[in-house]
């Protein structure tokens, strides 16, 4: 099967951040960035079902220059190729205007699946999926936490999660939008080999005008939403902060459990 | 022009989750700052009990409908009952409870009828040009702002616990919005999704819900490995230990120990989250713990707006002497 999966590059959830000078978004000089959690998954995804049914993976990312390198590790994992939505016009979009540009993207090529993850560690709108799908016109399912090919690689059977420890099972048929949740498998590490290799394939840039797009239906343009400022929550707010070292801040706590919330 | 506000509810067999009520209590808020009442949707086959509750609200109307086709929630169902009626009645905003199943459609909702898509928000306010929203970016370490540009429908989601539902306002004098049915032609919906059922998630036999003192780890723990202070913390207090979802996808411990919005929902007297970063997914799961107690390298980190006693520091260092401190004061 020819499967797409479309990966997104975005800050270390563990890095420090800061806000930006315009007060609109985060800094980005220095920020270490990293492919967004489920969507390595659904790489991993992608790249088990392409071994099993004797096909390939193709990798989409929309972004910066800097969205290179996370499209260079999907390669090094086993991608065969990618294409890189690089276009400053794609840039700043809200969840429609994303997934208008990535819909473009894929239907230029004939799939037979494509994967995304459920939501993005940064903005979260957890829709660019579900619209990606709704431009193709095909099934989507959101937290996709199994996929069981049936009838001949014709339909899936789908598991999706809903809250508190129930999932629905579902037949979906094939071509689909399938929205990975974390958690669905174990994504693998990059062989020296495949990383080598990785440097010897494709990155192909796709601009709006590829795509059949003009500027004002992409990127921050294209939008409903515009994001206006950032701050961080007031932190600790309520919370008595124990100071010193660790010792000394694990002694106090103690003190506080026993004494003062009564719970030790 | 987009007029109007709606609310469309979720329920489980008739029976509504509190979500929903929060969700009538924003859609409420909003209709008030526009100027006019708010109107409910309730889709499914058989809600006419649900309705009745629903309508003893401040709502200008309640659409109900009837539908064999609405029972199993399906996004292909769902939107084919929901498109034509916001199409046609163009209200300025659609209010969602945040769940899993209102994600699954909304976004293609929105894709479909050309509306806007404005997801878990927790609050707005008016501002000099219109309605500023909030919602969390960056997992929750950073409260966005965001604003709405151009004309015609938006949907909105709004996150759990963000607008209290015990401030939805109740009809007074016992009066009862109109409830009224909402016709529905679900004949050209394509099915989308063939449900063959549901099934509990394996391997739930740690029942954390009725332990006293949980010690949580996050993935600042860094691996499997790397599980012994929190094990011997565990002991010291008498403690169950429970986690945050990459420890559990990352298979350092078993799905069952996983706390949150996909695992289980706790409430023990003492909660100590440590290497936690404070995720919405996660704090729903404990923010109910009489105390809660947050171990974090990060001082921003938004486990910190929930906790009642912090420690900034490496919980390599912070757990050992914690045990140490408990063993002390235990004698
Ligand atoms: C639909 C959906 C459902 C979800 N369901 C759940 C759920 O049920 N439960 C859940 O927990 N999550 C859930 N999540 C995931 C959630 O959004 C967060 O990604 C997750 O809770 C983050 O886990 P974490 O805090 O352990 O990791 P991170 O956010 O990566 O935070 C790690 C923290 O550890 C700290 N740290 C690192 N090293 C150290 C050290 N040495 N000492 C002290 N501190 C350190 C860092 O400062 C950071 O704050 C869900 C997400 C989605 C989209
Ligand atoms: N800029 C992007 N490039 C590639 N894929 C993206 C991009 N933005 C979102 N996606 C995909 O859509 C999913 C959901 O993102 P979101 O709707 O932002 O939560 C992500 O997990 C990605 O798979």
């Amino acid at each position: 099967m020819k499967i797409a999966v479309c990966i997104k590059q975005v800050p270390n959830t563990e890095a420090r951040l800061r806000v930006s000078r315009d007060g609109r978004w985060v800094d980005e000089e220095d920020l270490p960035f990293v492919i967004n959690e489920s969507d390595e998954y659904a790489l991993e995804e992608g790249l088990r079902i392409a071994e099993k049914t004797g096909g390939e993976v193709v990798v989409l990312s929309l972004g910066p220059e800097r969205v290179k390198e996370a499209l260079r590790k999907a390669l090094a994992v086993g991608a065969a190729r990618a294409v890189h939505l690089a276009d400053p016009a794609f840039s700043g979009g809200d969840a429609l205007a994303t997934g208008r540009a990535l819909a473009a993207a894929l239907a230029r090529d004939s799939f037979d699946l494509v994967l995304t993850g459920s939501q993005s560690d940064d903005v979260g709108y957890g829709g660019t999926g579900s619209v990606i799908a709704g431009h193709l016109g095909w099934p989507h399912v959101w937290l996709v936490m199994g996929v069981e090919l049936e009838e001949g690689n014709a339909s899936a059977k789908v598991t999706r999660e809903m809250e508190s420890g129930v999932n629905e099972v579902s037949r979906v048929r094939l071509p689909a939008v399938l929205e990975v949740q974390a958690g669905i498998n174990h994504p693998r590490y990059a062989s020296l080999k495949g990383i080598m290799a990785a440097k010897k394939k494709e990155i192909a840039a796709a601009s709006p005008a590829d795509l059949g797009l003009d500027a004002g239906q992409i990127g921050a343009a294209g939008s409903r939403l515009e994001i206006v400022a950032v701050s961080f929550p007031e932190s600790g707010k309520g919370a008595q902060m124990l100071e010193g070292d660790a010792k000394a801040a694990a002694a106090k706590l103690v003190e506080k459990l026993q004494k003062e919330a009564r719970v030790l | 022009m987009a007029n109007g506000v709606w609310v469309v509810l979720q329920h489980r067999e008739g029976q509504l989750p509190r979500i929903s009520f929060e969700a009538i209590a924003a859609a409420q808020k909003l209709a008030a700052q526009l100027g006019g009442k708010a109107e409910a949707v309730l889709l499914g086959a058989g809600v006419g009990l649900a309705a009745a509750e629903v309508a003893k609200f401040d709502l200008a109307a309640v659409h109900v409908t009837d539908d064999p086709g609405l029972r199993v929630y399906t996004p292909g169902a769902y939107i084919g009952a929901l498109a034509p009626a916001i199409q046609a009645a163009s209200p300025a905003f659609v209010v969602f409870p945040h769940t899993y199943q209102t994600v699954d459609y909304m976004a293609r909702l929105a894709q479909g009828i050309g509306a806007g898509l404005l997801p878990e928000v927790t609050g707005f306010e008016s501002g000099a040009d219109g309605l500023v929203w909030a919602r969390p970016v960056m997992g929750g370490k950073l409260q966005s702002k965001v604003r709405v540009r151009g004309e015609g429908t938006v949907l909105v989601s709004v996150q759990s616990g963000a607008f209290p539902s015990d401030s939805a306002v109740l009809l007074v004098e016992a009066g009862e919005a109109d409830v009224k049915p909402l016709a529905v032609d679900l004949s050209g919906v394509k099915p989308d999704r063939e449900v063959l059922g549901y099934e509990e998630v394996g391997g739930d036999t740690v029942d954390l819900t009725k332990a006293e003192i949980i010690v949580a780890v996050g993935r600042g723990i860094g691996g499997a490995d790397k599980m012994a202070p929190v094990e011997a913390l565990a002991k010291a207090l008498g403690a169950e230990i429970g986690a945050s979802r990459p420890v559990i996808d990352n298979g350092w411990l078993p799905r069952d120990r996983q706390i949150g919005s996909s695992g289980q929902t706790v409430a023990p007297k003492l909660y100590v989250a440590a290497g936690i970063s404070g995720a919405i997914q996660h704090l729903v799961g404990m923010k109910g713990s009489a105390v809660i107690v947050a171990i974090n390298k990060d001082p921003g980190a938004p486990i910190f707006t929930v906790a009642d006693y912090g420690i900034v520091g490496d919980l390599h260092e912070v757990l050992p002497a914690l045990t140490e401190a408990v063993r002390a004061a235990k004698g």
